[in-house]
């Protein structure tokens, strides 16, 4: 019989630290005091921080038992669609944690931080050859951020050209942070639906793509999984209406090596290196979210920019037309060391090899599955594939606690309820990292669990059944948030 | 999730494409989301009101609601000015899940042109909508 991960066993209650210890307790000795006790401004003094009193093995013992309760993709399969839960190899830690790079000051002069500026230097240049794209700013700390500074830069290039320009076409099948990005800049984002085959046409951008509309914000491979095969075309009816392209690159997992979106049109990207590129995620992170452009939009990239002379790198703000700085100091610059890391540990070849293996899992996951789950749009998928809950609706079982049960199993449930466009979606990325006996694994998972929504749906009604935690009240959780300890 | 038949869909209402409903009282029309709507979404977390006095044309969009899966607009299925919102929606969003036509309701709509609930479709044409989306 197959042995599936999911299996239940002693599991440590840990209750917060302010609830353990004892008044006195501490953790470590200080050094005897060797100067004059010298006391604060009375102006500055007031109570102290209601610090919990606990030893070090009590400190210890709490995380590591919270550390219990986790899961993460060390832990088992991450299948969370449209967020490339790909493993991060332990190397990327390594090089990170070289104390030259973590415990650089961001505060030190250039001549004496040269490794890490030559770094993200470095790495800006690695990213604009993945992508087709001249010049790149590792500054925003996460794709949504990335997105913003995105927007910026168009609304940048717009009032340089003294065009004023209000409204941002977004696909139904983009990124959900994409509109909200748009708005945030003060566009007004206008919805175009996807066809049959779950791409855009052309013909329905150039309905509303207009002298008004400052661009488009174009997830590819789209959130189907499905790559926008129309890209150029669209590009060129945005194009010629004075507009810019957007791509949000956060699916490019599917595509290093084998597609540069600066190649098909885009003017603008932004990567996940998070995603893409390996860092950690989620609680992780923190996340970083490069913005790479064409040449004629470099100008306005955030600052301080990254720049070299005769083998001397350093910060500079001499960039007039620039839209500023988008975060502290330079960017989360440990994410930057691990994409590095990754991006030449693997090479030109292996990146590719890494999109062609994602590409095939989850073409994999497709065709092993969809006898039993209806699948939304029937034909060859990206990186991710997306199915629904149609053929259990009649047994009153749904999407989530198909996802639910999937933790009875031991893995974590795919993305589910998006993207929006299809009912009742279960998006699943198995990422290149996963090997063919997991997937199978998780295949079979599957197939127990559609097999189970017709014999004994209670199961999936009750499910989680196996962890600390049943299933949570996320209604009662968001109706009355309770944000305090 | 409910089968079409399992719905609860009152015929002396009109029904909008975007699953709003809309009910004549006098000279004015409630409006509220069909009961096929809140099945879909699942339990409703809360629900974005437009401001008393506020002018929407017909299938403009006058408000959200967010459920444990998604947020989805609300679009007026008749144009027309808030003359109340139901503020019991701030308190208990799932009046919306418990009953739909009733204590649910969302808007009352002073309606520019009489006309455009002859637009809406009879319950006969939404269960027919509903068929065809299934």
């Amino acid at each position: 019989m197959t042995e599936f991960p999911g299996a239940t066993g002693l599991i440590f209650n840990e209750p917060l630290l302010w609830e353990k210890g004892k008044k006195g307790r501490i953790g470590m000795s200080l050094p005897r005091r060797d100067v004059e006790a010298c006391g604060l401004d009375k102006d500055l003094e007031g109570d102290g921080p209601d610090f919990p009193d606990l030893s070090e093995l009590e400190v210890v013992r709490h995380y590591v038992r919270l550390s219990q309760w986790n899961f993460g993709v060390d832990a088992g399969m991450y299948p969370l669609g449209s967020c490339t839960m790909k493993y991060n190899p332990k190397l990327n830690e390594k090089i990170a944690s070289l104390p030259g790079f973590a415990e650089a000051h961001p505060l030190l002069p250039t001549a004496l931080s040269q490794g890490a500026l030559r770094l993200i230097f470095e790495l800006e240049r690695l990213l604009a050859e993945i992508t087709g794209m001249d010049a790149v700013s590792c500054q925003p700390a996460a794709g949504a951020h990335g997105e913003l500074t995105g927007m910026l830069i168009i609304h940048a290039f717009h009032k340089n050209n003294g065009s004023a320009r209000s409204k941002i076409i977004v696909p139904d099948t983009a990124h959900g942070t994409n509109p909200a990005s748009a708005a945030l800049c003060g566009y007004q984002p206008v919805t175009v639906k996807s066809n049959q085959q779950g791409i855009l046409s052309p013909d329905a951008v150039a309905e509303v793509m207009d002298a008004g509309t400052a661009g488009i914000m174009i997830t590819n491979p789209n959130t189907l999984g499905l790559f926008e095969e129309n890209i150029r075309e669209i590009a060129d009816v945005v194009h010629k209406k004075g507009g810019l392209v957007y791509c949000d690159g956060a699916n490019m997992n599917a595509v290093l090596g084998i597609v540069r979106m600066g190649d098909v049109g885009a003017d603008v990207l932004h990567l996940n290196l998070h995603k893409t590129f390996s860092a950690p995620h989620g609680g992780g992170g923190p996340g970083s979210g490069p913005v790479c452009v064409r040449k004629s939009l470099a100008k306005f990239l955030p600052v301080p920019r990254v720049v070299e002379s005769q083998g001397a790198y350093s910060l500079s703000y001499n960039f007039p037309e620039t839209i500023g700085k988008v975060h502290a100091f330079y960017g989360n610059f440990g994410v930057m060391i691990k994409a590095y890391a990754y991006i030449l540990s693997m090479g030109a070849e292996n990146l590719k090899r890494a999109s062609q293996l994602a590409v095939l899992n989850a073409n994999y996951i497709r065709a092993r599955l969809k006898d039993v789950f209806h699948l939304a749009y029937d034909r060859p998928c990206m990186h991710e594939c997306v199915f629904s809950d149609k053929l259990q609706k009649q047994d009153k079982v749904t999407t989530l606690e198909i996802a639910k049960r999937l933790i009875d199993y031991g893995f974590h449930p795919p993305t589910v309820y998006f993207p929006l466009v299809v009912s009742g979606a279960i998006m699943i990325e198995p990422t290149e990292t996963e090997s063919k006996e997991e997937i199978d694994l998780f295949i079979e998972a599957c197939r127990a669990i559609a097999n189970e929504a017709k014999e004994n749906p209670e199961l999936l009604h009750a499910a989680p059944s196996k962890t600390k935690v049943k299933r949570l009240d996320e209604t009662n959780a968001a109706r009355h948030p309770c944000l305090q300890g | 999730m409910k089968q079409i038949s399992e719905l609860n869909l009152p015929d002396d209402i009109r029904y909008s494409e975007d699953h709003e409903w809309a009910r004549r009282e006098g000279d004015a029309v409630r409006v509220g989301i069909s009961d096929y709507a809140q099945d879909q979404l699942g339990d409703i977390t809360f629900v974005g009101l437009p401001n008393v006095g506020d002018s929407f044309n017909q299938k403009e969009e006058f408000g959200t609601v967010e459920s444990t899966k998604a947020v989805s607009e609300l679009f007026m299925p008749v144009g027309g000015e808030v003359l109340a919102v139901n503020e019991a929606l701030v308190e208990s969003p799932g009046l919306v899940n418990e009953d739909p036509y009733g204590a649910g309701w969302i808007l009352l709509v002073k309606s520019h042109n009489p006309d455009e609930m002859n637009s809406l479709m009879t319950k006969d044409d939404y269960v027919k909508r509903l068929k065809g989306t299934e």
